[in-house]
């Protein structure tokens, strides 16, 4: 009888070194299919202010943490009116908005494409903060990683944390 | 071709105005877009009106795809009317689950307006 292999749904999966790569293609993909937008890949050491408003999307499952992608006011509504048109440029709450989608779907596909999360990993509706003075604790120890981008010359952070 | 009304369900007013666009793009002829922010929402625009095809994203507060999806075996406005899941996921899982329930296709986000047409022409070709 040929053994069968039966993934444990709760079975927690480990970070691998190569989500980075990862995590930098499905945000270029999707900066690209929805917005138009080219991101350049800058430098880890460049230490410039992430910018003022932060979406943020839970992953809960077999990865537990939380995607975030830290922009500009200006980039966000810039994002935004690539995604719409001219008439959300000057739309504070259609700029938010379209950062979260653009964070969810950052998230959806990054989990896509590893095997081992796509089917066992869930993700929130994603939320957005505005400010830029502020620390992010959670119970959890985590872990992480962080890409940088710029887009028309302003930092487009993406980051994954992850619960220990 | 026969000018269409479609219904498009998603918490986000950017989501819902960028898959109208890619309808339009698709080459769709869109008589009236009706929005809904969830499946409640949408489930009482169905009271009143009945689309030629629904498209609902999968993770909404309130009331998500899946069980607005189920939950249109009881709405005469939507009898036959093909429903499509639009889902950030990529799980498989999920999508099978749509299906299973009734859904007649998905589209995983991010997309294009070629696979937006893809996925959306085949079904509507009793309509056009």
């Amino acid at each position: 009888m040929k053994p069968s292999v039966r993934h444990d749904k709760t079975a927690k999966v480990a970070m691998d070194p190569s989500w980075k790569t990862i995590l930098e293609q499905a945000t270029v993909e999707v900066f690209e299919m929805m917005a138009g937008a080219r991101l350049e890949a800058a430098a880890i050491s460049d230490s410039a202010a992430g910018g003022e408003h932060t979406a943020m999307v839970g992953l809960a499952g077999a990865l537990c943490g939380m995607v975030t992608l830290r922009c500009t006011r200006q980039v966000a509504h810039r994002l935004a009116s690539m995604m719409l048109g001219g008439e959300a440029a000057e739309n504070s709450f259609t700029a938010k908005d379209a950062l979260g989608e653009l964070c969810n779907m950052v998230a959806g596909n990054f989990k896509a494409k590893i095997s081992t999360l796509a089917d066992r990993c869930m993700l929130s509706v994603p939320t957005v903060i505005t400010g830029s003075d502020y620390e992010m604790d959670t119970v959890e120890p985590t872990s992480g990683i962080s890409t940088r981008f710029t887009f028309e010359g302003d930092p487009v952070i993406v980051a994954l944390m992850i619960h220990a | 071709m026969k000018k269409l009304k479609v219904l498009i369900v998603d918490d986000s007013s950017v989501m819902r105005k960028i898959i109208e666009r890619s309808l339009r793009q698709a080459g769709l002829d869109l008589s009236e877009v009706l929005e809904a922010g969830n499946g409640a929402e949408a489930l009482t625009l169905l009271q009143e009106s009945a689309p030629d095809m629904i498209l609902s994203d999968i993770n909404m507060p309130v009331m998500d795809g899946l069980e607005f999806l189920k939950s249109l075996a009881n709405v005469e406005k939507a009898k036959g009317v093909p429903v499509v899941m639009i889902t950030t996921e990529g799980s498989e899982a999920r999508v099978v689950e749509a299906l299973s329930a009734g859904a007649r296709g998905y589209l995983r986000k991010p997309f294009t307006a070629e696979q937006v047409k893809e996925r959306i022409s085949p079904l509507l070709a009793g309509s056009l």
